[in-house]
């Protein structure tokens, strides 16, 4: 119980200290010119180099879903309604958490160990000493390409699951394709994809900064540096699914007014 | 242009700067010298705000760090160049492009001038040629010299060396020793200069500061301290172990 407790502690205190990067972050953007290269070489290696993963977890989370959905569905004759339910879920929920859970334990995890080591290894002193901020050098740069990113990976999970989905329910269970595409449109929202794509823009930001930030302040050399990048996989996934849920309650009040 | 009054720092418990205070004047050039882990690294990280003290004050032209906000900071640390320790060069970067990261930062943007001014400084510390590796390629010496470079490319009016020569073969270190003297003389910089080798001590320092247990025990012209007649410091300038002091238990 001790334990948990003090896991969360550290957790808010943790957070906290994370918003004031995201303070720094700001201010960084609204007065410093930004860091081309690295922005570039982190979109590569963020946007680019992700899809593989989101594509994987995108296609088979589709495939799933709409089997089981079907499976409880045919029960009732309902079957033609399966793909809505899939397109539903996977726009606002599944295409943008899963995408997120992917990028923090690919992209975080990698971003913690990186500029860890170069924090026990003197070089983000040196870099100071250099009249640069880590924060304009390394820090921001990351954050937008993992707040660009992230939408786009959420939109390649939404479109290869939901395809996915689509072939397997037309050449396996059957179901008449313009039925159930004829449904997936009318019930899947415009709401449903903004709501996908703002979730997305926050579990990026909170990806970077929860990463970047583990990485800044590693201690204890090679040790420190594990130890921070596991704590930074772990904490954004909590912090994703947390804010998941309180994202959809509010968006959903947003957009769906009355 | 550099004031250290009363710096005390700790790291948890472990009391490792209890009260420090020295000045270095413009121009002038300064050995640290005492035993590993007496805190002569952490000393100088708070001359450029890298660490700043629990209590006192460290003062660069009069601007104090102490509050500084690291943004402030920045425009102080323009005047600096620092050769650490361990190197601390940027493995995702070339030699030439660690060289180079000062001089764009100092405002160089030419970039004829940059590849210029790198390559006279990779000729001065004896490397020429290796612009185009990557620092895990290099041996530590190798790796300390690109270092220096790095330190001293953009013509800072203070330079701090940790350990520049530890760890290099005799003839390479009294090189660097002949290097730090040139840019020194040549560029009239302030120099403070950590270091074991009591050559380099004497070559560079026109005052010695000998640290011991978190405080200054002597601060003298250097001619004072090698003919000091007090048994703390000649033993250790002669390094020889005080057998009282060491415990094999
Ligand atoms: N960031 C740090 N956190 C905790 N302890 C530190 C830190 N930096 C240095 N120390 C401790 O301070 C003492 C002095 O270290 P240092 O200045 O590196 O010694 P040296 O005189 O050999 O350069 C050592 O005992 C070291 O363990
Ligand atoms: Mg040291």
């Amino acid at each position: 119980m001790s334990a948990a407790k003090g896991e969360l502690s550290s957790f808010v205190i943790g957070m906290g200290r994370v918003a004031l990067l995201a303070c720094e972050v700001v201010r960084s953007l609204s007065s410093v010119r930004l860091n081309w290269a690295e922005f570039i070489k982190q979109m590569h290696f963020i946007g680019l180099k992700s899809q593989f993963v989101v594509l994987t977890t995108g296609a088979s989370t589709g495939m799933v879903f709409c089997a089981q959905t079907f499976y409880q569905f045919h029960k009732v004759k309902m079957d033609t309604a399966t793909l809505s339910v899939v397109g539903v879920a996977m726009t606002s929920e599944l295409g943008p958490v899963l995408a997120g859970l992917m990028v923090a334990g690919r992209v975080g995890a990698a971003m913690t160990a990186e500029i860890g080591t170069m924090r026990v290894t003197e070089q983000i002193d040196a870099l100071r000493t250099m009249a640069t901020h880590p924060v304009d050098h390394l820090v921001v740069p990351r954050v937008l390409a993992t707040v660009i990113s992230m939408p786009l990976l959420t939109v390649l999970a939404w479109v290869v699951g939901i395809f996915a989905a689509m072939i397997l329910a037309s050449s396996l269970l059957g179901i008449e394709s313009a039925f159930s595409l004829k449904h997936m449109y009318f019930y899947t929202d415009a709401e449903d994809v903004v709501m996908g794509v703002i979730k997305a823009l926050v579990f990026g930001l909170l990806i970077s900064l929860i990463s970047c930030y583990r990485g800044l302040n590693c201690t204890n050399g090679a040790e420190g540096v594990g130890r921070a990048t596991n704590e930074a996989v772990v904490q954004s996934c909590i912090a994703i699914l947390v804010s998941n849920f309180f994202l959809t309650l509010f968006l959903r009040s947003l957009l769906y007014p009355g | 242009m550099i004031e250290v009054s009363k710096v005390r720092k700790s790291f948890g418990d472990q009391v490792v700067l209890r009260s420090i205070s020295f000045s270095v004047e413009a121009g002038e050039s300064v050995a640290i010298i005492g035993r590993s882990g007496t805190g002569k690294s952490v000393l100088i990280k708070h001359l450029v705000g890298l660490l700043s003290p629990d209590e006192g004050a460290v003062r660069v032209e009069g601007q104090d760090l102490v509050g500084m906000s690291e943004r402030q900071m920045l425009s102080v640390r323009q005047k600096f160049g620092m050769l650490f320790q361990g190197a601390a060069l940027f493995d995702s970067m070339n030699v030439h492009e660690n060289i180079a990261f000062p001089l764009r930062r100092s405002g160089v943007t030419d970039g004829a001038e940059i590849n210029r001014r790198v390559k006279s400084v990779l000729g001065l510390v004896e490397l020429p040629g290796v612009g185009g590796k990557m620092p895990s390629e290099l041996s530590g010496g190798m790796q300390k010299r690109v270092g220096l470079a790095r330190a001293i490319v953009h013509r800072p009016q203070i330079i701090l060396y940790d350990e520049p020569t530890t760890g290099l073969d005799p003839v390479v270190a009294d090189s660097i020793d002949q290097l730090m003297m040139r840019v020194r003389d040549q560029y009239s910089v302030t120099s403070i200069v950590i270091t074991h080798d009591m050559r380099c001590a004497r070559r560079m320092g026109q005052r010695i500061i000998y640290l011991r247990e978190g405080q200054v025990y002597l601060d003298a012209p250097a001619e004072e301290v090698f003919n000091s007649e007090d048994p703390q410091v000649s033993r250790f300038i002669r390094g020889e172990a005080d057998l009282k002091e060491v415990d094999f238990s």
